[in-house]
């Protein structure tokens, strides 16, 4: 079973190139024509600014791996972030706030899951159904209106550090090196390797792809959840429309970060490194004065040249 | 070579019985949904609401009986809502640029059938998936028409024009007469033609399709080029009848069209479904949003309501085609 995760996980050498040099270009580029790009504040701002797409990415990264997509992601996070309002707003506990967006993700994640593997139903027509339901839920609990007044204790979770280290940025670490132990140190990365590479494997070694899916999608689901805790402190308030969209900003990541949509296999460094390009991307756009529709236009030319590059390779 | 060619059209015609079969239990759900809303509501059978339901299911059926092609060939098109948006903001400026309607409306077309037609490359000649080649054309347009429009608004244009959208012929309004005018466009190419049997044959068994000497990526290409045409369309009707055009005018579009292919009874594997059954599809999500409007339910319910009903209609047809095997 280890054997066969090593043999999935791609050549890094063949990997690194791709993702790392669209990094390296960026930088290049907006280091020449952004005044300020360079400065510590505005890299260690791009990084903190990154944390929320990082809590996404990388379980993203996980479901395009099982040939899935999770286009609910950004709307789930904005209802998650709604309920972290809402009810730290009304119990005064931040905790009590995570524990429902977390419980409203994961039941999320899990309704997609079964959507998928059990029903049947397309990956992205399923996640296309609970977007709608997710987004019209986070019309309906906040009226259409903005959750103000929260706890202190949800707000100081981004803005607070560690050791002089940004707590958010602490926070997206840990999750890399979880989703990397995950992925590379358990039996379960394998068999997320084998959802995506060969699920009658799966079936033969007397496991239920379907169980295994549903818990890929849930995985989702509940990061979406914990990074509605970060969105809701970020914002210093709960919005209907807030992540809407953001889901996208994580396929970007996932696509340029290396992952394929087609042969099931799957680089979380890649996707971290993916992150901080469109990070770097956006962060330098809004530096000479772009507005935000060309920074989305950008990341979306991004992920078609990703992709057509991906299929070029897939070929070869 | 014919004998192949035969065999890859022999599973559009045999469904044409059982895709009557499903036409008819969607119309009796339509009709069921009609008697449920004309018990609960007193002015849901009022001419002006019926007219007003006609009217709205026009718009979502434009950007639908495109789509169903797309769908038919195992395809989907996400970026229509956006294709709308943009497009109108185009044929609005150009209408108010040189103030003839007949160049804003064959901008509008053309910019709609332009960006269907790099969707249809983006799924041929790059080979990339097409629902998430049209979700990152979705992004880029929605960035282009922001960017375009600047939170600018549009409005104000000739009476004439105008008429389009909300003017009425004989007591109907003008869309519902296009409305039939596509209906049976639409209902004829794919039934009647050979490129619409082709386009079943694609979506059937692409393999198939391909050996049996069909062009497979030129008609790939004609059906993202039509649906992002008719998505063109759409948005010339819209600006017509809202007399304005605003950046965000798509985004509650694209969900909603997917939902009518979906109840219409056209399979996301592609080779099943009819434009028949987009349009009923599309009266049937026309007559429960109408008629949560009617019983005074919050807008704000709409997308859940509309996400539910995405669901439920694949799961339905998965099931009903399940037992058919």
């Amino acid at each position: 079973m280890r054997e066969a995760a090593v043999v999935s996980q791609p050549n890094p050498l063949q990997r690194i190139p791709g993702v790392a040099i669209v990094l390296v270009l960026l930088i290049a580029l907006f280091s020449a024509i952004a005044p300020g790009f360079l400065s510590v504040a505005n890299l260690s701002n791009v990084l903190v600014q990154s944390t929320i797409l990082t809590m996404l990415a990388l379980p993203m990264t996980l479901i395009i791996m099982t040939e899935g997509l999770d286009l609910s992601m950004g709307a789930v996070l904005t209802l998650t972030s709604l309920c972290v309002a809402i009810v730290s707003l009304a119990t005064k506990s931040m905790l009590l706030g995570l524990g429902a967006g977390l419980l409203v993700g994961a039941a999320f994640g899990f309704a997609n899951g079964w959507l998928v593997a059990i029903v049947g139903i397309p990956p992205f027509v399923a996640t296309l159904g609970t977007l709608g339901m997710a987004q019209g839920l986070s019309l309906i609990v906040s009226d259409g209106q903005s959750v103000v007044g929260i706890p202190h204790s949800v707000r100081d979770i981004y803005s607070a550090t560690l050791l002089g280290v940004p707590v958010p940025i602490v926070m997206a670490l840990v999750t890399y090196a979880a989703f990397h132990g995950l992925l590379y140190h358990t039996r379960f990365g394998t068999y997320i390797f084998a959802l995506g590479g060969n699920r009658e494997a799966l079936r033969y070694a007397g496991l239920s792809p379907n169980k295994l899916l549903i818990a890929v999608y849930a995985i989702g689901g509940a990061m979406a959840g914990i990074a509605g805790l970060l969105m809701t402190a970020r914002m210093n308030s709960g919005h209907p429309t807030a992540g809407l969209g953001l889901e996208f900003d994580a396929i970007a990541a996932v696509a340029v970060g290396g992952t394929s949509f087609e042969r099931g296999n799957g680089w979380l460094l890649g996707t971290l490194l993916g992150v901080i390009a469109v990070g770097v991307l956006r962060n330098g756009l809004n530096l000479i004065s772009m507005p935000s529709s060309v920074q989305v236009a950008s990341v979306g030319v991004l992920v078609i040249v990703a992709l057509f590059l991906d299929g070029l390779r897939s070929r070869a | 070579m014919t004998d192949i060619s035969k065999e890859a059209m022999m599973p559009s015609r045999s469904f044409l019985s059982q895709d009557a079969i499903q036409v008819f239990y969607r119309l009796l759900a339509a009709l069921l949904i009609c008697a449920v809303l004309a018990v609960l509501s007193d002015s849901f059978l009022s001419l002006g609401n019926i007219l007003n339901v006609l009217r709205q299911a026009s718009l979502t059926f434009f950007i639908a009986s495109g789509l169903t092609l797309v769908v038919l060939t195992a395809g989907l098109d996400l970026s229509v809502g956006a294709n709308v948006a943009l497009s109108a903001c185009i044929a609005g400026t150009v209408i108010h640029k040189t103030g003839s309607p007949a160049l804003g409306i064959l901008t509008g077309l053309a910019c709609g059938g332009i960006v269907g037609l790099l969707n249809g490359i983006m799924v041929t000649a790059l080979r990339i998936p097409s629902f998430i080649a049209t979700y990152g054309m979705l992004w880029v347009l929605n960035g282009l028409t922001y960017w375009y429009m600047a939170g600018e608004t549009l409005h104000g244009f000739p009476a004439g024009f105008r008429q389009i959208g909300s003017g009425y012929l004989f007591g109907l309004p003008i869309p519902v007469y296009l409305l039939l005018v596509f209906l049976g466009i639409g209902t004829l190419f794919a039934q009647r033609t050979i490129w619409g049997q082709e386009i079943y044959a694609i979506g059937a068994n692409p393999v198939a399709a391909r050996l049996s000497g069909i062009p497979v990526a030129r008609r790939l290409l004609l059906v993202y080029a039509v649906s992002g045409t008719m998505a063109g369309l759409a948005s010339i009707i819209f600006l017509s009848r809202l007399n304005s055009a605003e950046a965000d005018i798509g985004e509650s579009l694209t969900l909603p069209a997917i939902a009518a292919v979906l109840i219409g009874g056209t399979s996301l594997f592609g080779g099943v479904g009819t434009v028949f059954g987009t349009f009923i599809g599309a009266l049937i999500l026309t007559l429960v949003l109408n008629g949560m409007n009617l019983l005074s339910v919050s807008a704000n319910w709409q997308p859940l309501v509309t996400g539910i009903i995405v669901i439920l209609a694949v799961w339905l047809d998965m099931k009903t085609r399940r037992r058919a095997q």
